[in-house]
């Protein structure tokens, strides 16, 4: 029988954890995500797996830890919110550079600077253009439950392993503090053998020296090391998901993610209830984004909505993706206040219905 | 006589050790790092830990330290290297794991890796090459260089009422309970070049007891950044740098020595 729990989101991460089998987590406190740390430290998951746990003393110095554990090939996780994930990107782009694989947590707060601790989506920008500096990017997922949260552990770090490149999970406030049933899968055994064609471990007499580096002097080389970064970011593309709701008769589309998508979705149900026929699209990974699908479905729509909370970030994907095809506009509330179901019909009705 | 007649192994007195690599040495002549990068491979081969060992390098004039030393190396952010370097020993404690950085590195953008990772007492070595200036830049003070010293940004000297002054990393994280082996060696005389091997040996091989960090600072002349030659830039670092950073040992099995042990050891 599955193991059921009701869990905070930020919980389910953290026992997610333990269980996809990480070998290591470093992370730093900053709310609204501590539980993280705080239950890995109570869970004792060295005895479990094993997996190392560590309080690093800077959320610069946890990256880093990040980026040592992940050159010996092992499944290392950390995580933050919007704060501490801007002191990670020299870290993150390092690590992009480099080619190792590790899964990141942004469990978004409302900015900018030290903003403020409800839940926000104002990080969409920084999640999926890159975030540090250089031509890179991370693949991004959004969970929009606790299962989800759950569930894009074991996910981010296969991903992770099988591009060799960072994975985040970008979610917020919102559903890290939230309370829901989740189905915990079963253990994962940690690895004990590590790919040898690329791991720090300590030169064999088989092999060459591997040397960890997002260094290279000559520009030629570096052109062709960001060209073959774009060619696997382009390999990414298979792994776009999305969820469709309603979306067959749909009229108008709404698209969101995370926990503008739990708040859309019964936005388009209250609508429905009043004839007005509003699907909803919700992207899981924001990078790669689904821009073909949105753009199929901007063929048999009126209009779209992109609800995010935020001042406008990811309707300029949007609007990519239609390209002019129909109106493509923005609604969401930000700094940390959440709209309501009600706000984002009376938004859609004020754009897209009254003339 | 031929040349094979005098290189017979008989007559060998000295190898160049086959762990480090053939690739040129970007270095000036006169630096530091070269012996330096050639002390720790000559231990790392007399330990036989070659296969068990990987290296963190720096940013900095060491930032290609992995292109002369045939190990595993990741290289890191600039300061980060003591954190790279816990995440790699967390998560392999078995393996031989070592920082390789310079005074702007270590001591001024990493001085929050550097002191907490000596006090969390990761068991690591940490080789800290201290020449008081950034050259990898071209000659900026560093955050040790000499109260007056001249260097680029620096250029009436360093006037320490507003640039500050220098700081002893090496004495600040032997106070701290987490490193168990701290000392301050040179390389620019065959004496000091066998000290700090000597040096360097025992912080490699106090990976294995298992009691925190190993820190052994090496006080290098940078001639091309202090604007010397190599003769002149190592007679200017014996009156000068040693005064201000004494050679010897600071903490030794966890225990800090006595100021005027030290220097009687020293001297001998």
């Amino acid at each position: 029988m599955k193991e059921l729990r009701l869990m905070k989101g930020n919980e389910a991460i953290a026992e997610a954890a333990i269980r996809a089998g990480a070998d290591a987590y470093f992370g730093y406190p900053i709310t609204p995500q501590s539980e993280i740390l705080e239950y890995l430290m109570a869970e004792k998951p060295y005895d479990r797996t094993g997996m190392v746990v560590l309080q690093a003393e800077s959320e610069l110095a946890a990256i880093n830890m990040v980026f040592g554990a992940a050159a010996a090939g092992r499944r290392a996780i950390t995580t933050s919110s919007s704060p501490g994930i801007s002191l990670f990107q020299e870290g993150i782009s390092y690590i992009a550079g480099a080619e190792l694989p590790c899964l990141i947590v942004n469990v978004v707060r409302g900015g900018p600077g030290l903003g403020t601790i409800q839940p926000s989506q104002a990080d969409y920008f920084q999640a999926t253009k890159g975030g540090g500096h250089g031509d890179y990017h991370l693949l991004v997922l959004a969970p929009a439950s606790v299962q989800e949260m759950c569930d894009f552990v074991p996910l981010g770090f296969d991903l992770a392993f099988k591009y060799r490149n960072p994975v985040l999970i970008l979610t917020d406030g919102l559903i890290g503090q939230m309370m829901e049933k989740v189905e915990l899968f079963d253990q994962i055994p940690r690895a004990t053998e590590f790919d040898q064609s690329w791991v720090a471990t300590g030169k064999t007499p088989d092999r060459q020296r591997h040397i960890i580096t997002s260094l290279d002097l000559d520009s030629a080389n570096m052109e062709k090391h960001n060209q073959d970064l774009q060619v696997k970011y382009k390999k990414m593309k298979q792994e776009i998901r999305y969820e469709k709701i309603l979306c067959e008769d749909a009229e108008y589309l709404i698209v969101a993610y995370g926990s503008s998508a739990r708040i859309s979705q019964k936005t388009v149900e209250i609508a429905r209830n009043k004839g007005i026929k509003i699907g909803m699209l919700r992207p899981i990974t924001l990078y790669p984004y689904p821009y073909e699908v949105i753009s199929k479905l901007a063929d048999h729509v009126k209009g779209i909505l992109s609800v995010e909370l935020n001042t406008g970030q990811m309707v300029e994907d949007v609007r990519l993706a239609v390209n002019g095809k129909v109106k493509v506009e923005h609604y969401g509330r930000f700094g940390g206040m959440i709209h309501s179901p009600e706000e984002v019909l009376n938004a859609f009705t004020e754009i897209f219905i009254k003339k | 006589m031929e040349l094979s007649d005098i290189i017979r192994e008989e007559n060998i007195v000295y190898r160049r050790t086959p762990l480090m690599t053939d690739n040129i040495l970007s270095y000036c002549p006169g630096c530091g790092h070269g012996t330096t990068h050639r002390l720790i491979m000559e231990v790392i081969e007399e330990l036989g830990i070659q296969t068990q060992t990987v290296g963190v390098a720096p940013v900095g004039c060491s930032v290609l330290a992995y292109d002369f030393m045939d190990l595993d190396w990741l290289q890191a952010p600039h300061g980060r290297a003591p954190a790279v370097a816990t995440g790699l020993k967390r998560v392999m404690p078995d393996k031989y794991i070592f920082t390789y950085q310079g005074d702007g590195d270590l001591a001024a953008i990493g001085t929050g890796e550097t002191i907490h990772s000596c006090n969390r007492g990761e068991n690591i070595t940490i080789i800290f090459i201290n020449n008081g200036i950034y050259g990898m830049t071209g000659g900026q003070m560093a955050p040790t260089t000499l109260p007056g010293m001249v260097s680029s940004t620096s250029p009436y000297g360093r006037d320490v009422k507003t640039m500050g002054n220098p700081i002893k990393m090496t004495e600040l994280v032997a106070q701290l309970p987490g490193t168990y082996f701290v000392t301050r060696q040179a390389v620019h005389s065959p004496s000091a070049v066998r000290k700090a091997k000597k040096a360097i040996r025992k912080a490699f091989e106090n990976q294995k007891l298992n009691k925190g960090v190993s820190f052994v600072e090496i006080v290098s002349s940078c001639n091309s950044g202090w604007r010397m030659t190599p003769v002149q830039a190592n007679k200017w670092m014996e009156e000068n740098m040693f005064p201000f950073y004494p050679l010897g040992d600071i903490k030794v099995d966890g225990e800090l020595v006595k100021k005027e042990e030290s220097q009687k050891k020293q001297q001998s």
